[in-house]
């Protein structure tokens, strides 16, 4: 049993490498940059860190749902069979694909997973200043995940537990399956 | 030989409507068509998931009539893609999919102007849909 989940991940890895050489890439120093310039933006304009966070979180979640679309059909994923492969597929081929980034997934049951972060793009060359302590810098991605996992019918709660700008060794994301949703028709004649 | 393609949410919308060689009628008989198929595929579809063999999702790939042929194909975030064509067509949904993937990714999922879950009304979309179904076509004579 523990042969087949290797071979798994093992094959979603492959997967995640493959479908990383069919996108486009921009350069990540200029990546880091561009969201840099953005999150200083939405500090400047809300002027409050928690704020910020909120804005971050929604402006992933846009993302998000546009973003599971190109991911299915560039990799040509189907339905997944449990919340921990969906886990898997997050992190070998999602992050890889957009992020191209290896990401491991830790503590994966049927109702929640903890994604970690050993490299973050998005963090490169960023210090928190003091005032700054709370601001959860890539409060993005968990908009993201959760935009995309709705759409392919998970409510999901998603929040970083840890940041290496906090101070942490990693970028810890929690994933929390809140429910899973059934597809309805709603006849409006009647 | 194509009939008719659509392309529905989720929730039911039409975002996508084309046809070819159907007899013309009203609008609201058109509108009224478009409902009953999506309930049609919805209703189908509940029906051949509930009918599989335990332990096997399924889904549903095509039916055919005595006339025509339907291609059904869905994606995991419940786009849907329904194609009727002749009879002597084989099986299109790689077809369908690589509409999806080629075209609706790249001209509307991309495109920061195009609303999900608003009818599509982008050019750029509409005229590689068209090539696409010329070229499918000229290829099946």
């Amino acid at each position: 049993m523990a042969s087949e989940a290797e071979r798994k991940k093992v094959a979603l890895r492959r997967l995640g490498d493959a479908t990383f050489s069919k996108v486009d890439k921009v350069s990540a120093e200029l990546f880091s940059l561009t969201y840099g310039a953005v999150v200083t933006q939405l500090l400047k304009d809300y002027e409050d860190v928690a704020a910020a966070n909120v804005q971050l979180e929604k402006m992933g979640y846009n993302m998000g749902v546009r973003m599971v679309d190109e991911l299915l059909a560039k990799a040509s994923l189907a339905q997944c069979a449990s919340f921990s492969e969906t886990a898997e597929v997050v992190a070998k081929v999602g992050f890889k694909m957009f992020l191209g980034v290896n990401v491991e997934v830790a503590a994966a049951t049927s109702s929640e997973f903890r994604l970690l972060l050993s490299e973050n793009p998005l963090a490169e060359f960023v210090e928190l200043p003091e005032e700054c302590s709370k601001l959860e810098y890539s409060g993005l991605l968990c908009g993201v995940l959760r935009g995309a996992l709705e759409m392919v019918q998970m409510r999901v709660e998603c929040s970083l537990l840890r940041d290496t700008l906090w101070g942490d060794e990693v970028t810890e994301i929690r994933v929390l399956l809140k429910e899973r949703l059934v597809e309805e028709f709603v006849d409006d004649d009647e | 030989m194509l009939h008719s393609f659509h392309i529905f949410n989720r929730k039911g919308d039409l975002l996508f409507y084309k046809e070819w060689a159907r007899a013309p009628r009203s609008a609201k008989a058109m509108a009224d068509d478009h409902k009953l198929m999506f309930g049609f595929l919805f209703s189908l579809k509940q029906l051949v998931n509930k009918m599989a063999p335990r332990g096997s999702g399924g889904g549903l790939h095509a039916c055919s009539t005595s006339t025509y042929k339907l291609h059904y194909f869905e994606t995991a975030s419940g786009l849907r893609f329904v194609l009727c064509t002749g009879l002597a067509a084989g099986d299109l949904r790689e077809t369908l999919r690589r509409l999806y993937a080629d075209i609706y990714v790249e001209t509307l999922t991309k495109n920061p102007l195009h609303r999900l879950d608003e009818p599509i009304t982008c050019k750029s979309f509409e005229q590689a849909v068209d090539a696409f179904f010329a070229s499918l076509q000229q290829g099946q004579g």
